[in-house]
């Protein structure tokens, strides 16, 4: 077993930090982190609450592989209900926090109620208490972390922490650990500061315990090997997921300029083999490739800016290296905006990471504002007097950091697309699903993409399902809905392990057992465990049921349903969404109007959280 | 003799090689244990793998009082005699390194000792950053 079995309860309304014991019936029912914190937060608050109120309930959640020996095993997610969507939100983060926290003792860390005065948890082992945050509220992650180390002399430890962006609200706010690893999506961060928490600093080494050491260790070696000789392995060690840029620009899939075009030329510029090529200065964008813990593949990337870039030439404080860029990254600075400066996408992905924001819900949110600027609706009285025209690479750096600062725009830009293009009366430009926007990919060209976009519980991600074999292949809607529900399961699972989905490069459902069997024990059958990521799945819709959330949540822009795509193997094509999702839920057991059947809360046991 | 050849370039920083080292002696998932290292320095640019070079001075074992460290001559290792240890900590002192280490769980002190040949930090390395081999142009 290699659960702990206690969770760590923080009260931050009346200060108290207390230790409680695991509830087993639900790691039977849920296995851990994304799963697990779901039934928990179902339990502890009224999915009605407003999301930034003392009522909204933060999970940071372990797995039961988190801290072992398993390829990838550093994950872990941040679980509440995330302001942007107003809906569940899971973010997923990898780095060495998650299996620290592990290490520390605990399943879970759960906080609650909200903080008159900034502070910080600071965990070792089983002492873990609140200290004053007063000196660090107002400065940046990258600050807040490194002084902590210093403070508390310990450069090994773990930190999880929100910057400015997180304290003021901004709704896709993020939680960075690790300096430049983070629980990137919906806003997460945004719950973090409305708790008045700047941060968790852990130190573990209480270890994770193993009933069967030398089974773990025999399955490990072969699953290593499974991912190492795998070529999808072989690219994300090589390239990182930029691979995907070059790809998606050939295919005609690759969101350009707010969606209105599918193609980039500039791709070229930013892609992997840009990253490895040195510029007329001879700097090279590229230092080398980064693991997160446990982590035999090392998808990440370190990167530096060229000190003659005119983005940091006179600002010394970033010519080190940090976190590089990946493909979502270069997507959301890159093409949806139109630019491709590498040095100006790699400096406003340092600016998301010091600030904490999500570079995808920022870029998208700037790719809006750009097109509301072109339309005339936004001007340069509105944007600081900065020019917002597709293709400025300087005001992506601006606005990164205003929007970091909360500073002019910032403030506008910090409101989401969503927000933003309601603000502005032009609701139809904001490229998001529930309020949250898309990835670097667009649901015309790939189909299955578009549905799993639409049915995703935290509003428009890429994570939650992988359809893409088959959307490379098929351009149509046929035959989505059963690969994107299935999927949606097994990542569910995966998301509740404490491994990466990247691990899905080399290892099917199977291979997850093998290691799960042998660290956790031999009830865990893979029919077991997809039942799992089923209920998960099931019980986040049931969430955002109870939150107020109907089936007509479950849509697309109309760009995408109505405008058909201008390039690209599927020029012509809208989103075929209308024919795949009456199709998703029946598969999934859901009425037509998306709620779950009784059959199918009978079947996982859910009756319980029932919507009627 | 075979050594561990570290290769700071090609480490990811994955802790593959802590996260063996400590279930190979302390029987349980804890890189705190490890008697291996990586260092990250500068956002993650560089990062170095680090454990006892089983040096041929070997200051622990002649610091030690009580005659806890003992050398395998078969394999170069200086290995802790558990028994003996009595925690005095002056073999911690002693060592340049800052490669033997006092373990406040058991009283005593740790340190590599190749796993008697077989070194799991090695065997657990996905990029060859950690190997376990004959010194290039040491002769046989």
């Amino acid at each position: 077993m290699t659960w702990h079995g206690k969770i760590l309860n923080v009260d931050l309304t009346s200060g108290t930090v207390k230790t409680e014991a695991l509830n087993r019936e639900w790691a039977n029912e849920y296995l851990g982190g994304r799963g697990l914190a779901t039934r928990y937060l179902m339990d502890m608050m009224d999915p009605k609450a407003d999301a930034m109120s003392p009522e909204n309930v933060l999970i940071f959640a372990t797995g039961p592989m988190t801290g072992t020996a398993s390829s990838t095993s550093g994950r872990y997610c941040v679980v509440t209900k995330g302001p942007l969507t107003n809906a569940v939100a899971c973010s997923n983060s990898g780095g060495k926090f998650g299996a620290e926290l592990k290490y520390a003792g605990y399943d879970l860390l759960i906080c609650t109620g909200k903080s008159e005065k900034p502070v910080y948890l600071l965990i070792e082992d089983d002492n873990a208490q609140l200290l004053p945050a007063d000196e660090y509220w107002g400065t940046t992650v990258w600050h807040t972390e490194e002084t902590l180390k210093e403070v508390h002399k310990d450069p090994q430890m773990k930190v999880a922490s929100i910057g400015v962006a997180g304290e003021q609200g901004v709704k896709y706010a993020c939680v960075v650990n690790d300096l430049h690893r983070a629980a990137g999506r919906s806003g997460v961060g945004a719950v973090m500061g409305s708790k008045m928490l700047k941060a968790v600093a852990v130190r573990g080494t209480l270890g994770v315990p193993c009933h069967d050491p030398k089974r773990v260790m025999d399955v490990t070696k072969e699953t290593h090997k499974l991912l190492a000789d795998s070529s999808g392995r072989r690219s994300l060690t090589e390239s990182g997921t930029n691979s995907m840029i070059d790809s998606m620009h050939t295919f005609g899939g690759l969101p350009t300029n707010n969606f209105q075009q599918v193609t980039f030329e500039g791709s070229k510029n930013i892609n992997p083999e840009a990253m490895k090529t040195p510029n007329a200065n001879g700097h090279t964008n590229l230092i080398t490739n980064k693991a997160c813990f446990g982590c035999t593949i090392a998808c990440g990337r370190v990167a530096h800016i060229d000190k003659k870039h005119w983005s940091i030439r006179d600002r010394e404080q970033y010519h080190h290296a940090s976190g590089g860029l990946e493909y979502e990254t270069a997507f959301a600075f890159g093409p949806v905006v139109g630019i491709d400066d590498i040095d100006a996408l790699t400096f406003a992905g340092y600016l998301m990471n010091e600030h904490g924001m999500d570079p995808i819900s920022f870029g998208v949110t700037l790719a809006a504002a750009m097109e509301l600027y072109e339309l005339g609706i936004l001007t340069l009285e509105h944007t600081d007097g900065v020019p917002l025209n597709f293709g400025n690479a300087e005001a992506l750096t601006i606005m990164s950091e205003k929007t970091g600062l909360q500073q002019g725009f910032g403030k506008e830009l910090g409101l989401g697309a969503k927000r933003l293009c309601e603000k502005y009366g032009r609701p139809e430009l904001a490229m998001v699903v529930k309020g949250q926007e898309f990835a670097g990919y667009d649901s015309r060209a790939l189909q299955g993409m578009g549905l799993g976009y639409a049915t995703s519980n935290r509003g428009a991600c890429h994570l939650k399902h992988d359809v893409f074999a088959e959307d490379m292949e098929d351009q149509t809607g046929n035959g989505k809905a059963k690969p994107c529900k299935d999927s949606q399961d097994q990542i569910a699972m995966i998301d509740s392990t404490g491994l990466c989905l990247f691990t899905t490069a080399a290892w099917d459902t199977d291979a997850f057992q093998r290691q799960i069997a042998a660290a956790c024990g031999d009830e865990w059958t893979s029919e077991k465990l997809l039942e799992s990521g089923e209920r998960t799945w099931n019980l986040e819709r049931l969430f955002n049921l109870q939150a107020g959330l109907t089936a007509a949540d479950d849509t697309l822009p109309p760009r995408l349903l109505e405008t058909p795509a201008p390039a690209g193997v599927a020029k012509g094509n809208v989103s075929a969404l209308k024919t795949m999702l009456p199709e998703y839920y029946d598969l999934r057991g859901w009425t037509t109007d998306g709620k779950p059947s009784s059959d199918t809360l009978n079947r996982l046991s859910l009756n319980a959280h029932a919507v009627h | 003799m075979k050594q561990l050849i570290l290769d700071a370039d090609k480490c990811t920083s994955c802790l593959q090689c802590e996260i063996a080292c400590s279930l190979e002696h302390e029987g349980l998932f804890s890189p705190a244990y490890s008697r291996i290292k990586v260092f990250e320095f500068e956002h993650g640019k560089r990062n170095i793998p680090y454990t006892c070079t089983q040096c041929e001075e070997a200051w622990c074992m002649h610091a030690c009082p009580t005659n806890a460290i003992a050398i395998n001559m078969e394999l170069g290792t200086k290995y802790v005699i558990e028994d003996k240890c009595v925690g005095c900590k002056v073999c911690t002192l002693a060592c340049p390194y800052g490669t033997i280490n006092y373990n406040a769980k058991s009283g005593k002190v740790t340190k590599c000792n190749l796993c008697d040949g077989d070194p799991k930090c090695a065997e657990a390395c996905p990029t060859d950053a950690i190997i376990y081999a004959e010194p290039a142009g040491a002769s046989a």
